[in-house]
């Protein structure tokens, strides 16, 4: 097992909007963005299997979430988190004077954290705003 | 027995579409059934149903748990905040009627706000590029009877606006286009292999962040001029040729762009670039351009903002008159230098959709955020309070992706006693009003 470096993008799916629009405190949400798709040769590099627990880190910050198998792809060299507090705790804040951040095209290192688990919502959100215990 | 109403408004995203089935309860007080809608738009209708929803202004505590409050209590919090700022932040407003955005732009001028809308996140650098080179567009209408040559730059409408192509870009029979799909070319530019680009004629798997390389070799290829290398922003040089005379070839063609193109690198000039592409393709046959807005009343934000102080989005109103820049006045940026002293968000989330340096910035301001839902933002603001869902449990104003308004439908009655988001704005103004003559 090692880390891999990779090109984050972020965005929507179908199950992201369904779960936000049902309710972004419930599981279903946790489930629907708290993932990273990535590619089958990206899988080997990482040396992981599908479906653990990952940790996701750039320059912007750090995030445990779980790597599936791309749901739409392939795309290696990419991984996507579905917009949302996950993908948002890494992706890059610079908007190069535009106003906009740089949601997609993130340089993030992925390494296994089986034994780390994906925070909820809610934890996860105060965890990163006031530093409030996991 | 049940009541049905027909051609109800979705209020999920831009595409707003207008023939939705919904059935409630005889005494109109219970949403049953929704039909025609998307999953996401069904999803929204049913959740104002949830028995778990939020009825009554929370004000957050020390310990971290939330105490019921009035909504008398809550107008005097959100009045007195946003009186005694310096610069407060009122950001949000695309998951509302214009009416209420309206109430909303005379609360801004009242106290010197930065108002500001999901723009900044969104399609923010498209505005810039309007302002910059201007926009040939057209209607969603006359996509569908029209156009015969289709792309989607940079967005996924097959899980984004999922009725978007069979209601009006891929599918559908026109006037002129009695064979529908049939007919239709579709070029899908996306880094990734997606739902939208299994449909594809062609399907340029740009590399991710060079759209405005491949752009500028399009419109190269558009004019017959020579292109150097064999592979191009990642795709093969012959793939560019091939879709230059798709596109020259059409009758009538529309380049639908996303979030693929205003958040990657480079930005509002990728937009620039697919805009003068737009303009080249005219020189050879007719060719429109329509940003794919998200939230279903963005555009009307852009829209009320617009005929009230001059700009679509980021308007500083500190010094007394409006004042834009983007990339200084824009929310992310505000909030990067830590210049706002407080803020109010209504009908949006940045807590789940900001990046995390500006969303801890909100999580540290004195802070409102008026939703109907518990959100990521509703649980890091002092004081939330729920409001009646716009579209569903109130009517009003709102604009589809292609500037056409249409007034949304009110189906179901909201709970007992709830405020919508215009009557609390309009509260909150008048004692704005009073706290500001004392």
């Amino acid at each position: 097992m090692s880390a891999i470096s990779i090109n984050l993008i972020s965005g929507r799916t179908i199950q992201q909007g369904v779960a936000m629009e049902g309710g972004k405190e419930k599981d279903k949400y946790r489930k629907a963005c708290g993932i990273i798709e990535m590619d089958n040769e990206d899988f080997k590099k990482l040396g992981v299997m599908k479906n653990t627990n990952v940790e996701v880190t750039s320059a912007y910050g750090s995030v445990v979430v779980k790597a599936i198998e791309a749901t739409q792809g392939p795309h290696p060299g990419v991984a996507f988190i579905p917009m949302g507090p996950w993908a948002n705790t890494v992706v890059s804040d610079e908007t190069y004077s535009t106003g906009m951040p740089t949601f997609k095209g993130t340089p993030v290192t992925i390494e296994p954290a089986p034994d780390k688990q994906v925070l909820p919502t809610i934890k996860l959100m105060r965890y990163n705003c006031w530093g409030e215990e996991q | 027995m049940t009541k049905t109403i027909s051609d109800v408004i979705c209020p999920f995203c831009g595409t707003l579409c207008d023939d939705l089935v919904v059935t409630v309860s005889d005494d109109g007080t219970k949403l049953l059934d929704v039909e025609n809608a998307c999953a996401i738009g069904a999803e929204k209708f049913l959740h104002s149903q949830a028995s778990d929803r939020v009825t009554r202004p929370r004000m957050l505590q020390e310990d971290g748990s939330a105490v019921e409050v009035s909504y008398d209590e809550a107008i005097e919090y959100t009045a007195q905040l946003l009186a005694k700022a310096k610069k407060p932040l009122m950001y949000g407003w695309s998951s509302t009627s214009c009416e209420a955005q309206s109430v909303g732009s005379e609360i801004a001028e009242q106290v010197g706000a930065i108002i500001d809308n999901t723009a900044a996140v969104c399609h923010g650098t498209t505005l810039v590029a309007v302002q910059n080179v201007g926009i040939p567009s057209c209607t969603l209408g006359e996509v569908k009877n029209r156009a015969d040559r289709i792309i989607f730059w940079g967005c996924n409408p097959a899980h984004a606006h999922p009725r978007h192509m069979s209601r009006y870009s891929i599918f559908p029979r026109g006037y002129f286009t009695g064979k529908g799909h049939k007919n239709r070319k579709l070029i899908v530019v996306d880094p990734r292999t997606t739902d939208t680009s299994s449909l594809a004629d062609i399907h340029l798997q740009v590399e991710q962040g060079a759209d405005y390389e491949l752009l500028q070799a399009l419109r190269a290829a558009v004019r017959g001029q020579e292109l150097t290398g064999d592979i191009i922003a990642g795709v093969p040089k012959a793939k560019v040729y091939e879709s230059a005379e798709l596109l020259k070839s059409g009758r009538f063609g529309v380049i639908f762009f996303g979030m693929g193109v205003t958040q990657s690198l480079g930005k509002d000039h990728n937009i620039d670039a697919a805009i003068m592409l737009t303009k080249d393709l005219n020189e050879y046959t007719k060719f429109s351009i329509i940003a794919m807005r998200g939230h279903y009343n963005v555009t009307g934000s852009g829209q009320v903002l617009g005929w009230q102080f001059g700009f679509p989005y980021s308007v500083d109103l500190s010094r007394g008159f409006a004042r834009y820049n983007p990339g200084e006045t824009g929310s992310i940026e505000l909030l990067k230098r830590k210049e706002a002293d407080a803020i109010m968000v209504l009908g949006s989330d940045p807590g789940a959709h900001f990046p995390i340096r500006c969303v801890r910035e909100i999580a540290n301001l004195p802070s409102v955020c008026i939703d109907p839902h518990i959100t990521p933002t509703s649980e890091i603001c002092k004081l939330h309070v729920p409001v009646a869902f716009v579209g569903v449990e109130v009517g009003g104003n709102c604009y589809r992706m292609d500037n056409v308004p249409i007034d949304s439908r009110k189906v179901v009655e909201p709970p007992e006693g709830m405020m919508t988001d215009e009557e609390f704005l309009r509260a909150v103004n008048t004692r704005i009003t009073e706290i500001k003559a004392a």
